[in-house]
């Protein structure tokens, strides 16, 4: 790969071309010079959806017509002279998790197959305020439960970098349209490492948020308690760009936080890391932890270009980080067992009927026997139980004992480092079939991830190279104490520039170009 | 969801025969809707009888993605309510989702509190007024204590119809509606603790309680508190336990209790029907009844048990409440005087009588007169026309000739007030006045409006009744000799005949002066 996206200004190369080659930064960039229009920005997006999303399945919607509507007004508003946002014109992609009005919304499931919600959440207005064009609706695991997006119940989404393999989950489809350059940047939704394991296994960035600080309004709740809505994109700066726009209190959500955003915008610009304290938690590092070993190689080169950026690493313990997952899973299913109650064919939705004069109870019994999935069904189960009267201080009390005493680990952590690492997954990209059948093994996955779901705190993951065994793209872990949101960003940015320098471009400029299938 | 439906009547035994033998608990639970504008997690509109499903929003319906949000005002009342009813404040609390799966809740959760209440342990104090009935008039009213466990928020549901079926229940119905208007609307439960040694008096106490609830309510102007329409319902729980016993017996919890009286009549027929069960040796059912206002009894509804499992957990989707202290003090400096001592100050400032303030009390009439009487009018005429013509009307102004509330006549208290004025002042008599509030609840104005549309006005040149009075006097010479030999009451018949000459145009006050100055009588 050349290095053409390097300079905006410069312009040659494959950019010029294909504007779908740029970071967002230079989209943006070009677009303010009046050197690209948002027509011509869109137009070259929706092509290359059009010829390669029947490969890659990134999408479940595209809204051609509404991208370029937006991307219509943009221009002209522009060339009148308008002062608008940074990133107006630039297209996005949105995890259809979030409900857009008048385009159907499924979440990934049949129950909602033919929903057209009324109402746009909170952060597609704020896009819409952006004046970005949003250029579809990508796909999940069903109700975001899965790691891997084959639980979606439109079809898996193939990882651009080898087309057998899963691109993570949930938020698959955002993670693979931006690493398929389908779109510069996507929202992604992350309850458990729904945004930052997709990034890790597509070679691409994604935050997770310090949790209120992006609103959930209009978002489809798997577990209110841990969703947290975030930005997909190719760099840290692109990242740190949507971050902004989608951030910031919104009254419609009680737990939003109500406090300036952090400046990541400002913080993506950083190079230099001296006197940064850097902390490897030992309970989510290391091959004995059953990391592969070409995720733990890269691990470790990237601990060295932290060193040589002037951190100062250190490791530190988080002994109850071992619970996590056993908390995560029955938080997670206790939330989502209430929250998934709401789909019983009286008001949207499925509906299946019975034969000889249902009642109430049996429509809404068939419908979501028909409408659900097998994982949402297990976690349903698993949550209703864990609820149940007799069992809930055993389950669901003692997971929120586990999360205090994981948000205390974080807290003691962060007394003595600024930042916490670890790999963001334990594997590279599996292939599309290897663990439908093992949910444990499933569930593994988001083991580095779940922590800062648990405690609130924010993560974000960049990439750190690829695997030597299988070529395949692995992703560092970067968390900060809640509303740090910017250190994120700066770790992630100066990194990012150290392995540009080492390997002559971004990682994901490694990957393959996609071989369109029949 | 299914309900059985009882074949026939169930046995009962006679109420005074059950009191030798049994004590009754009763428990009380009062769901107040909230009179707020909008409703208690999204800023739909709360108006009662708008077209179905016109006052929803994604919130309320339960859709996809949507989020609640407190209603501030909702946590205050709930407050001073707590406040009103002696409780303590939490100062921090949560609200919890109540999952079960019905139609009318959008969510198939209720978000609700459960283990952290806003207001706990309080108290009220209930008259008890004396039975009525020639056999009860050496009775005594009474005050009896009914402590309050809990008080909490929790949002309403929609409502269903069913359609079809002979009842307008579920049971045989074709198809059912809902309306999710309702869904959505702040309620406050306010739950008592188990009500004791009230014996053959607890029916009578119970009424007494939720009609002092009812008007605390109201004085906290906090809710319509109109039980007709659902915004005040009770729950009444019900059991028996042998006299002397310690332990409590099985209850049933009644629903669907829509008055004052049937409050007392349902707690009344579920203890006779216990004692029946009981007294045959059998094992009373725990479960929820259906009291029927048209026939006094309940029917047994859906089984109920404390294993009902509602998988409460904390709402994730919202933060605790945590009033500081200053907020609470702040709400506690706008709580309104208790209605039973505002009664007794009222009272002696009105002069009423005890007789005719409980008739003003049981009328709902106290704040009617109230704001008449502050209008200028006098209270004896404030309790004339209120609780005269105007409660007559009342009772069948309704739909189908039921009876409708006062303020809902379409007369004000400052027609009232203006009525009086005009009497008083001499523009009309009596009579005339009827007239002119005749006029009024038509519609045609306010009372000096109507009188001028009518030409209702006394006469006050003398001239005319002067003439009225010689032809009268002209025509009796029989009569005008029994008063000129000394009964003076005989004038009476000749008002009579001026007051009809003057096609009722005049002050008969007036007129009985000219005669006996026409007669040279001294009055
Ligand atoms: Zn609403």
């Amino acid at each position: 790969m050349s290095d053409s996206t390097t300079q905006a200004a410069s312009g040659a190369g494959a950019a010029d071309a294909d504007p779908t080659r740029l970071t967002a930064v230079e989209m943006a960039d070009r677009l303010a010079a009046g050197t690209l229009t948002s027509v011509e920005l869109t137009q070259a997006h929706l092509d290359r959806i059009e010829r390669l999303d029947p490969t890659v399945h990134a999408f479940l919607l595209v809204d051609a017509e509404g991208a370029l509507a937006t991307a219509r007004e943009v221009d002209a508003a522009r060339a009148a002279g308008e002062e608008l946002p940074r990133l107006a014109g630039v297209p996005v992609a949105v995890k259809d998790i979030a409900c857009t009005q008048g385009l159907t919304t499924t979440a990934g499931s049949r129950m909602l197959e033919e929903f057209v919600p009324p109402y746009d959440a909170t952060i597609v207005t704020r896009l819409r305020d952006a004046r970005m064009p949003i250029l579809g609706k990508t796909n999940m695991d069903e109700f975001a439960m899965g790691s891997s997006t084959e639980h979606s119940a439109f079809g898996p989404t193939r990882n651009p970098w080898d087309l057998e393999r899963i691109p993570g989950g949930s938020g698959g489809g955002s993670s693979a349209a931006v690493a398929a350059y389908l779109a510069p940047l996507a929202i992604g939704s992350d309850t458990g490492g729904s945004i930052r394991q997709p990034a890790a296994v597509t070679g691409t960035v994604g935050t997770k948020p310090t949790y209120g600080a992006v609103s959930r309004y209009g978002i489809i709740a798997l577990a209110s308690s841990l969703d947290q809505i975030g930005p997909c994109a190719r760099t840290v700066a692109d990242a740190a760009l949507l971050h902004e726009v989608i951030a910031g209190h919104d009254p419609m959500d009680s737990t939003s936080v109500d406090a300036p955003v952090p400046d990541v915008v400002g913080a993506a610009g950083t190079t230099d890391l001296a006197g940064l304290r850097v902390g490897v938690v030992r309970e989510i590092s290391g091959s004995d932890q059953g990391f592969q070993p070409g995720v733990q190689a890269r691990f470790e080169e990237a601990l060295d270009a932290l060193r040589g950026l002037g951190a100062e690493v250190t490791e530190v313990s988080c002994p109850h980080f071992a619970y996590a997952m056993a908390a995560y899973y029955l938080i997670l299913p206790s939330e989502a067992s209430s929250n998934l109650a709401r789909y019983d064919a009286m008001r949207y939705g499925l509906r299946v009927t019975p034969d000889d004069s249902p009642s109430a109870e049996q429509v809404m019994g068939a419908s979501r026997d028909a409408g659900f999935g097998d994982e949402v069904k297990r976690r349903i189960i698993l949550g209703t139980y864990a609820l149940s009267s007799g069992y809930y201080d055993a389950y669901y009390g003692q997971a929120q004992k586990v999360r205090t005493l994981i948000a205390r680990d974080f807290e003691a952590a962060f007394g003595q480092v600024d930042v916490l690492v670890s790999p963001t997954a334990p594997t590279t990209a599996f292939r599309i079939g290897d663990q439908t059948e093992d949910p444990m093994a499933m569930y593994l996955n988001d083991i580095a991830t779940i922590p800062a779901n648990l405690a609130g705190v924010p993560g974000m993951s960049v990439p750190s190279g690829t695997a030597e065994e299988d070529g395949l793209p692995t992703g560092l872990q970067i968390l900060a104490p809640a509303m740090q949101d910017q250190r994120l960003y700066a770790v992630g940015a100066a990194l990012e520039a150290r392995l540009r320098e080492r390997q002559g471009g971004y990682v994901i400029e490694q990957a393959p170009e996609i071989e369109v299938r029949a | 969801m299914s309900t059985r439906t009882t074949a026939g009547p169930e046995r009962t035994v006679a109420y005074d025969d059950l009191l030798t033998r049994y004590e009754p608990v009763l428990g009380l639970e009062v769901h107040v809707e909230l009179g707020t504008a909008t409703k208690m997690f999204c800023g739909c509109a709360t108006g009662f009888g708008a077209e179905p499903n016109t006052q929803t929003c994604p919130v309320c319906l339960g859709l996809p993605g949507a989020l609640p949000v407190v209603n501030r005002t909702a946590v205050e009342s709930a407050i001073r309510i707590g406040l009103a009813l002696n409780c303590g404040i939490a100062d921090w609390c949560r609200f919890a989702r109540k999952n079960y799966f019905y139609p009318d809740m959008p969510k198939n959760f209720q978000t609700s509190q459960y283990d952290e209440p806003i207001a706990v342990d309080g108290w009220l104090d209930v008259e008890v007024p004396p039975r009525e009935g020639p056999e009860f008039l050496d009775e005594e009213p009474f005050t009896y204590r009914v402590e309050i466990e809990r008080a909490h928020m929790e949002e309403d549901t929609g409502k269903s119809t069913h359609v079809g079926g002979a009842t307008g229940r579920i049971h045989g119905a074709s198809h059912s509606l809902v309306d999710y208007n309702r869904a959505g609307i702040p309620l406050i439960e306010i739950v008592t603790k188990p009500l004791t040694g009230a014996g053959e008096r607890a029916p009578d106490v119970a009424r007494a309680y939720v009609g002092a609830l009812r008007d605390l309510l109201r004085a906290l102007d906090v809710s319509d508190v109109k039980m007709e329409q659902g915004s005040l319902r009770c729950d009444a729980n019900v059991s028996l336990m042998p006299t002397g016993a310690e332990r409590f017996g099985t209850r049933t919890e009644t629903k669907n209790v829509n008055s004052l009286r049937s409050v007392e009549r349902a707690v009344r027929y579920e203890m006779t029907r216990h004692a029946a069960v009981l007294d045959a040796g059998e094992a009373i059912v725990q479960e929820t009844r259906h009291w029927h206002e048209d026939t006094g009894v309940t029917t047994s509804g859906r089984p109920k048990s404390d294993a009902d499992d509602y998988r409460y957990f904390p709402e994730p989707d919202l933060v605790p409440v945590a009033p500081t202290r200053e907020d609470v003090e702040r709400l506690r400096a706008t709580l309104p005087e208790n209605p039973a001592d505002r009664r007794r100050r009222l009272q002696e400032e009105w002069g009423y009588s005890d007789l005719e303030m409980r008739d003003v009390v049981n009328a709902g009439a106290v704040e009617v007169i109230e704001t008449t009487v502050a209008a200028g009018a006098s209270p004896a005429a404030a309790r004339k026309w209120w609780m005269g013509e105007l409660a007559r009307r009342a009772k069948t102004a309704g739909e189908g000739g039921g009876a409708v509330d006062l303020l809902d006549l379409g007369v004000t208290p400052a027609h009232v007030a203006e009525l009086d004025s005009l009497v008083t002042g001499g523009r009309l008599n009596d009579s005339m006045a009827r007239q002119a509030l005749e006029g009024v609840l038509a519609g045609e104005g306010t009372p000096t409006e109507v009188a001028d549309a009518r030409g209702l006005e006394l006469v006050q040149d003398d001239g005319a009744l002067q003439a009225a009075v010689d032809e009268v006097i002209a025509e009796n010479a029989d009569v005008v000799e029994k008063i000129r030999g000394g009964k003076v009451q005989a004038v009476g018949a000749l008002i009579g005949q001026v007051m009809k000459k003057m096609r009722g145009q005049a002050d008969a006050g007036r007129a009985r002066e000219l005669i006996l100055e026409t007669l040279g009588v001294q009055g």
